[in-house]
């Protein structure tokens, strides 16, 4: 199988667009994937100051990676949950690269340590307030980017969620018709109210395969086991019946999630916009000052739960 | 030819010579969710697989 540019042999074959790819020709689509995600949803501009989220998987290296590529100024944030072996090894590969590849460009890496701060790892702080591992991590995760977005002053906060994450979420929510997340679903959110960073996703547009493919390719070292926490999860479950759609008929994720953008987008305004909606439901956390619907944020309810329940 | 598995870490011998889409659908995997790497360069699915070749097949799904 050849290159369908170059005519050299090719690596990589991407039957969702009948196409075959040497390393160099790869490389050079993947970038404009994601140069196009960016320009056609309006993500952020060229001189934009850019937090990413890593976690030492292939997704948010590859995505660090990219941005730096493409010359933007792109610094990281990373969460080390404290799980055991896994989280001492995601540490290390993030370390790695800030090191070997972001340094170079002038990127920095911030650290935040759940452990520090709430004086336990994450399986021992849901356990503690009795709250499943992974909606502990996604509250810890949302509420620390966030923080460093907005008190180190970055324009934007940029994820590593891939097609496959977005279309097995859009499936997820269609499947339980959980309408209300759907205006969520977008690859670019804005900054609804003060206190909020925006939030865009870059690899919308690339598949894990096609990212698994980038790492490799460019030798990123990242974390090839997946989280401990996560084994049997629902999220995995799409994904592999999706994977299964799609090898029997590719393009099918690629039409699945972005004929639901392109629905989203040609829908009639409705009276009030998302924006419009957050402003008029979201206000100070009394404890902390992020934006939330209640009185005091998830984040400081669940800190202060894990203080009362720690034992003294 | 040794191929290297992972969720869980296992090695497999498998008998070559085999393209890599006959390789996966011995061990039963999809195509889409796997990579398949000879020694350090990753091919493609005509790729013909011999005897001494170290193969690693790569997982791609993570928890998301």
């Amino acid at each position: 199988m050849n290159c369908i540019k170059c005519k050299i042999k090719a690596v990589i074959d991407l039957p969702r667009h009948n196409a075959a790819f040497c390393k160099g020709c790869f490389n050079g689509f993947v970038h404009d994937q994601v140069a196009r995600a960016i320009k056609s949803e309006w993500m952020f501009g060229k001189d934009a100051k850019i937090l990413v989220a890593v976690s030492g998987g292939k997704d948010s290296l590859a995505l660090w990676d990219i941005l730096l590529k493409l010359g933007y100024k792109a610094d990281a944030l990373y969460v080390n949950l404290g799980i055991g072996a896994y989280s001492e090894q995601s540490h290390a590969k993030v370390t790695k690269f800030t090191e070997t590849v972001a340094a170079a460009h002038g990127a920095a890496l911030h650290i935040h340590t759940v452990e520090q701060e709430a004086g336990a790892g994450i399986k021992e702080l849901a356990q503690l307030i009795h709250r499943p591992t992974c909606s502990t991590c996604g509250t810890i995760k949302r509420y620390q980017f966030n923080r460093v977005a907005i008190e180190q002053q970055y324009d934007v906060m940029a994820t590593g969620h891939n097609l496959d994450d977005e279309a097995a979420r859009l499936l997820g929510n269609v499947l339980h018709w959980q309408e209300e997340y759907l205006d969520k679903q977008g690859p670019s959110l804005p900054a609804s109210v003060a206190g909020f960073a925006k939030k865009v996703k870059p690899l919308f547009r690339l598949s894990e395969r096609e990212l698994a493919a980038y790492a490799v390719l460019n030798r990123i070292d990242y974390i090839v086991e997946e989280c401990p926490m996560a084994k049997g999860s629902k999220m995995i479950q799409y994904k592999e019946v999706l994977n299964r759609l799609e090898t029997e008929s590719p393009g099918t994720k690629q039409t699945f999630y972005w004929g639901f953008l392109d629905k989203q987008s040609k829908k009639q305004p409705t009276a009030t916009t998302m924006a419009e909606k957050d402003r008029a439901v979201l206000h100070p956390c009394t404890s902390c000052s992020q934006p939330t619907t209640a009185e005091v944020c998830s984040y400081c309810k669940m800190m202060a739960r894990a203080k009362t329940a720690a034992p003294h | 030819m040794q191929v290297q598995l992972s969720h869980p870490s296992r090695t497999v011998e498998v008998k070559g010579p085999k393209k890599v889409k006959d390789l996966l659908r011995e061990l039963n995997l999809v195509v889409e969710a796997h990579l398949v790497i000879k020694g350090d360069d990753l091919v493609t699915e005509d790729e013909m697989l011999y005897e001494g070749d170290q193969i690693e097949v790569r997982p791609v799904i993570s928890g998301g």
